[in-house]
């Protein structure tokens, strides 16, 4: 059984890890790169259970009759240019409030905004 | 891969950071071309270790490159995170099992794209003939999403000609 | 000096090549795999590695800001051109198979002029990108 659910596992250890750097980290900018792993693992978890013992990459050529699923490499394709859109869109970001704050840590920030509001 | 992503938890300083991201992207690259996804294996390498890490590296330079030493204890998050882990694995055993002929990802459509789709579009690869024939709307969209994120950095990072702000 | 010199002939060396590769896996996409968005990051990546070498001024005028912007608009409407076309000619929207009379054909140069628009969209994307963040460093907010 353990071999069967082994791509899951590491897929699930790959996301946990992405996750807890996206919330226990306070710089901005090494939890974008916390989304970003999430982001990659969740490529894997989709890739993974396409693929089939014997098979080859799906173009159809002469003398190959197995092919692996074709299907999520295609949603994958999608996602990793999305993935990137919306990184290059949360760095624009991080580049402004570091010129409008002075700094990329969370909790500065927050102190910065309390003190405004007072 | 797991090795460099627990690295990349514990380092603070942001630059090495980086480097683990791309020795990372590398890695996940490696193991999809291992996956017979070559189409998704070459996109993964040119856009996670190429693209990717030279906006990152330009967005660092813009900003600091250590990172603040942590004030809260992170007692919560890992607990959070060790749940959802949990969680996550006792849902992955009601899932097929590694590379099963018969799961329902093989049997619904995809022999329908692996036997036409060299027919009736006279393609040999499936990927690109799915992604821009059978798809083809979800293309378009991703298109445009690309263009939104390039107008948004346009706009986020535009500067003015005289004087700031 | 001597490491200048090294990196400028073999980025001259290089970045030909680069571009041709680029292209190739555009072109080649159907046979193999490649496609659109490898294509496009591929190209940037070559004039990314021109900048970095030479300088951005150089790689400004090698390609200036204002093409890569109406690349990326472009790229966009060539992809929604060739689905109005297929309105116009009598089928669906991106269909292809009324681009030509034979539906196969048809099919193949749908592919084609879908896939040269996303090349440009990307190329341009990411070209813009990478000048604006470079330009934000340049003369600096302050620091």
């Amino acid at each position: 059984m353990t071999p069967a659910y082994l791509s899951y596992w590491l897929t699930i250890f790959l996301m946990v890890a992405g996750l807890y750097i996206l919330i226990a980290r306070g710089n901005l900018l090494k939890k974008l790169i916390g989304l970003a792993v999430f982001q990659t693992s969740v490529y894997l978890l989709y890739i993974a259970p396409g693929k089939l013992i014997g098979g080859t990459a799906p173009i159809v050529a002469e003398g190959f009759t197995r092919y692996s699923n074709p299907l999520p490499h295609v949603l994958i394709l999608t996602a990793i240019v999305v993935g990137v859109a919306t990184l290059a869109l949360g760095l624009a970001i991080t580049v402004r409030i570091r010129e409008a704050y002075g700094t990329v840590e969370e909790d500065e920030i927050l102190e910065r905004d309390r003190a405004d509001a007072e | 891969m797991a090795a460099t992503v627990v690295a990349m938890v514990l380092q603070r300083n942001l630059l090495g950071v980086v480097v683990l991201f791309a020795i990372y992207s590398f890695l996940m690259a490696t193991v999809l071309a291992g996956l017979d996804a070559v189409d998704v294996a070459m996109t993964e390498a040119a856009v996670g270790a190429g693209v990717s890490t030279v906006l990152l590296l330009g967005a660092l330079h813009l900003t600091g490159s250590w990172e603040a030493k942590p004030l809260h204890r992170p007692a919560l998050p890992l607990v959070l995170a060790a749940a959802v882990g949990a969680v996550l694995v006792y849902g992955s055993f009601g899932l097929p099992a590694f590379s099963d002929p018969q799961a329902p990802i093989h049997t619904h459509v995809a022999p329908r794209y692996l036997n036409e789709a060299s027919k009736e579009t006279g393609v040999p690869n499936v990927v690109t003939a799915v992604l821009a024939s059978y798809r083809g709307y979800d293309t378009l969209g991703e298109t445009v999403v690309v263009f939104t994120a390039g107008a948004g950095v346009i706009a986020l990072l535009r500067r003015r000609r005289k004087g700031r702000r | 000096m001597k490491g200048d010199i090294i990196l400028r002939v073999i980025a001259k060396l290089l970045v030909p090549f680069m571009l041709l590769f680029a292209l190739y896996v555009q072109f080649h996409g159907d046979y193999g795999p490649g496609g659109g968005f490898q294509a496009g990051v591929i190209a940037a990546t070559a004039i990314v590695f021109y900048v970095l070498v030479f300088g951005l001024e150089a790689g400004r005028r090698l390609l200036p800001d204002w093409l890569a912007e109406k690349a990326l608009a472009a790229g966009v409407l060539l992809y929604a051109g060739v689905g109005v076309a297929g309105l116009l000619l009598g089928g669906n929207y991106l269909d292809y198979f009324v681009l030509d009379a034979d539906p196969v054909h048809g099919q193949h140069r749908g592919i084609f002029w879908v896939e040269a628009g996303v090349m440009l969209t990307v190329t341009g994307v990411m070209l813009k990108l990478f000048y604006m963040f470079a330009d934000r460093g340049r003369d600096g907010e302050g620091e």
